[in-house]
């Protein structure tokens, strides 16, 4: 295969690969956010605490987290149909990627919310605020960077989902590699697909980092490294910092 | 201002229960600083967040400005409407002053007003009028990261102050702060309590801060109030824990055959010179063993224990002069057995007579 053919083709998987992405991500912030809230705020202790939706939401979260996305996607394959009147394409590829992002994302929400300190929580209630206050003034400002990371990881994960939906049908970088590059063994289009996600997670991860170190700077704190972060810090961490040594002068008087 | 009324606060956990409040009544006057002193889990922190039902009690009832709160309270968890309303007129000071990082120091201020719904313009003229008057006008665009503790401090007083507040709570707002720090939040507090006429409610387990700026104080022990009244009132109040406490004065006898004699000065009598009169007066002499004077609340007051030479009973004259010039005087030593101390006491009228 030459580059001539191939170069079409990259091209077409890599906008339905971002297409995919990007739209499921859209929607499993819109559909995750709420539910993390949700999930944090019926806890036990916590500002709305009802034990029957939190263990409702908790389980349904658990069992969908549980479960493969390769698996998920298939069984999702009657219920996109419903949805948008077909089970192939990138289109048909958002429903089960959000479906499976959802759960993963609410989660990272609840464990970021928690972090929050709850004295924050107290003065804002001391000072007349309520529940909608607490949520938009105290947990969503002060998570964000925790928020970010997450969201970061999720998309990370989206894109690694993306490529296994290729494998039945989703289109992307994923159908290219499965059609061309093992069915086919195209080994040269099989590896700079490969290079390409590599690119396309290394971004992803870079502007994660780097807004959530904006963010945290702000705030004066040092968010933990998340996920891919830590492989790459681990070279970019420096020692113990050179403390440079300057030489007093002796005074002379 | 603030009342209180058997509020009792129960806790369950697994089965077991804690009481940390068991009814307390505790009145605190308009304009007045009140502070309530305890050691931790006496109850001091439980009892603050009751005033403004961040905690609910398990019974009695809260009343502030008037206002019953607990009958505003919805049930549940979630506050009333009403209750909110109510909490927007109530400030509050915390420990560690949980400012919101996210934000600047003046919309740190500003979060308050956001909730009472004021404009951009009107939230924005209000806070830095704020942040002037605590003294940190030029942090306005700071994070709170940047500032050192007693700023943040200031941040939070400022913060707590915007809803034009009747009351001030302020639950430790001084524990986390160093020595120096300490008295000059102190003393903004009470230049807020005189300027602005803010009923100040504060909980410490710091002696001095009762000391600084207290007009009243209550003690706590075990959920309950075991002395309270104005400083001066506890001070005259024979065997108060408090008094001792907040003027401790120590000294033992130096030898046998000598009277032991606490003498505690307030209101006029601390400004007359009692002890040298004393002195010339019965031609005695009076060694001094310890003592501890101060100004509280704008008045001189303290404690002093001194030593007169021979037994009780030859002293039952000096002492009754001390009694007549209008001081609280107490033998030490008679309070060991109260049948010595009520014998005293019965000699010391008769003396007086």
């Amino acid at each position: 295969m030459t580059w001539s053919q191939m170069q079409p083709l990259l091209h077409d998987a890599c906008l339905d690969t971002l297409f995919m992405v990007w739209w499921s991500t859209v929607y499993t912030v819109l559909g995750g956010l709420p539910l993390g809230i949700l999930l944090y705020l019926t806890e036990r202790g916590g500002l709305l605490p009802n034990v029957v939706v939190n263990k409702a939401v908790g389980a349904v979260v658990n069992i969908a987290r549980s479960v493969p996305f390769i698996i998920l996607i298939v069984w999702l394959i009657p219920f996109t149909r419903l949805v948008i009147n077909t089970s192939i394409g990138p289109s048909a590829a958002v429903v089960a990627l959000t479906i499976g992002a959802i759960p993963f994302f609410a989660r990272l929400v609840e464990t970021s919310l928690r972090e929050v300190d709850h004295g924050l929580i107290e003065a804002v209630q001391a000072m007349g605020g309520g529940t909608w206050t607490v949520i938009f003034k105290v947990l969503l400002p002060q998570a964000l960077a925790s928020l970010v990371a997450g969201l970061t990881t999720t998309v990370i994960a989206l894109i690694g989902y993306s490529a296994m939906a290729g494998a039945v049908g989703g289109g992307g970088l994923g159908q290219v590699a499965i059609n061309y590059g093992y069915q086919r063994q195209e080994h040269g289009l099989m590896n700079i697909t490969i290079v390409l996600l590599v690119v396309i997670v290394t971004v992803v991860q870079l502007a994660g980092d780097l807004s959530v170190r904006r963010l945290a700077r702000r705030t004066g704190r040092q968010p933990a490294p998340v996920g891919v972060r830590r492989l790459w810090s681990a070279n970019r961490t420096p020692g113990p910092r050179k403390t440079e040594v300057t030489e007093v002068a002796p005074e002379t008087t | 201002m603030i009342t209180t009324s058997g509020l009792t606060k129960v806790y369950r956990s697994g089965g077991r229960e804690v009481t940390a409040l068991d009814g307390v009544d505790l009145h605190v006057r308009e304009g007045e600083v009140y502070g309530v002193l305890g050691q931790s889990g006496a109850g001091k922190s439980t009892l603050i967040r009751c005033v403004n039902l961040l905690e609910r009690p398990t019974a009695g009832t809260v009343t502030v400005a008037g206002q019953d709160l607990t009958a505003l309270a919805g049930r549940g968890r979630r506050a009333s409407g009403a209750l909110r309303q109510a909490r927007s007129r109530i400030g509050m000071v915390f420990q560690h002053f949980n400012l919101l990082s996210s934000r600047t120091v003046q919309a740190n201020v500003e979060l308050p007003l956001e909730i009472l719904g004021l404009d951009r313009r009107e939230r924005g003229r209000k806070a830095l009028e704020l942040l002037d008057l605590v003294g940190l006008a030029d942090k306005a665009k700071s994070y709170p990261a940047q500032l050192s503790g007693g700023q943040k401090q200031r941040v939070g007083i400022a913060r707590a102050l915007a809803g034009d507040p009747k009351v001030l709570l302020s639950d430790e707002s001084t524990s986390a702060l160093d020595p120096e720090t300490t008295r000059s939040i102190l003393g903004l507090l009470r230049d807020l309590n005189r300027q602005l006429g803010l009923t100040v409610l504060l909980i410490t387990h710091e002696m001095d801060v009762v000391k600084t700026i207290c007009d009243s104080a209550a003690l706590m022990k075990g959920g309950r109030i075991t002395e309270s009244g104005t400083v001066a009132e506890l001070l005259a109040t024979p065997g108060s824990e408090l008094a001792r406490e907040l003027f401790p004065v120590g000294g033992e006898p130096s030898g046998p055959d000598r009277t032991v004699v606490d003498v505690t000065f307030h209101g006029e009598a601390a400004t007359q010179p009692v002890i040298s009169q004393l002195s010339r007066t019965y031609n005695i002499d009076i060694s001094i063993l310890g003592a501890a004077m101060d100004t509280v609340a704008g008045k001189q007051v303290g404690r002093m224990r001194i030593e007169l030479p021979g037994r009780f009973e030859e002293n039952v004259v000096p002492i009754g002069f001390l009694r007549e010039q209008g001081l609280q005087v107490d033998v030490a030593g008679a309070a060991a057995g109260t049948d010595v101390a009520d014998a005293a006491e019965a000699l010391i009228q008769e003396g007086a007579k």
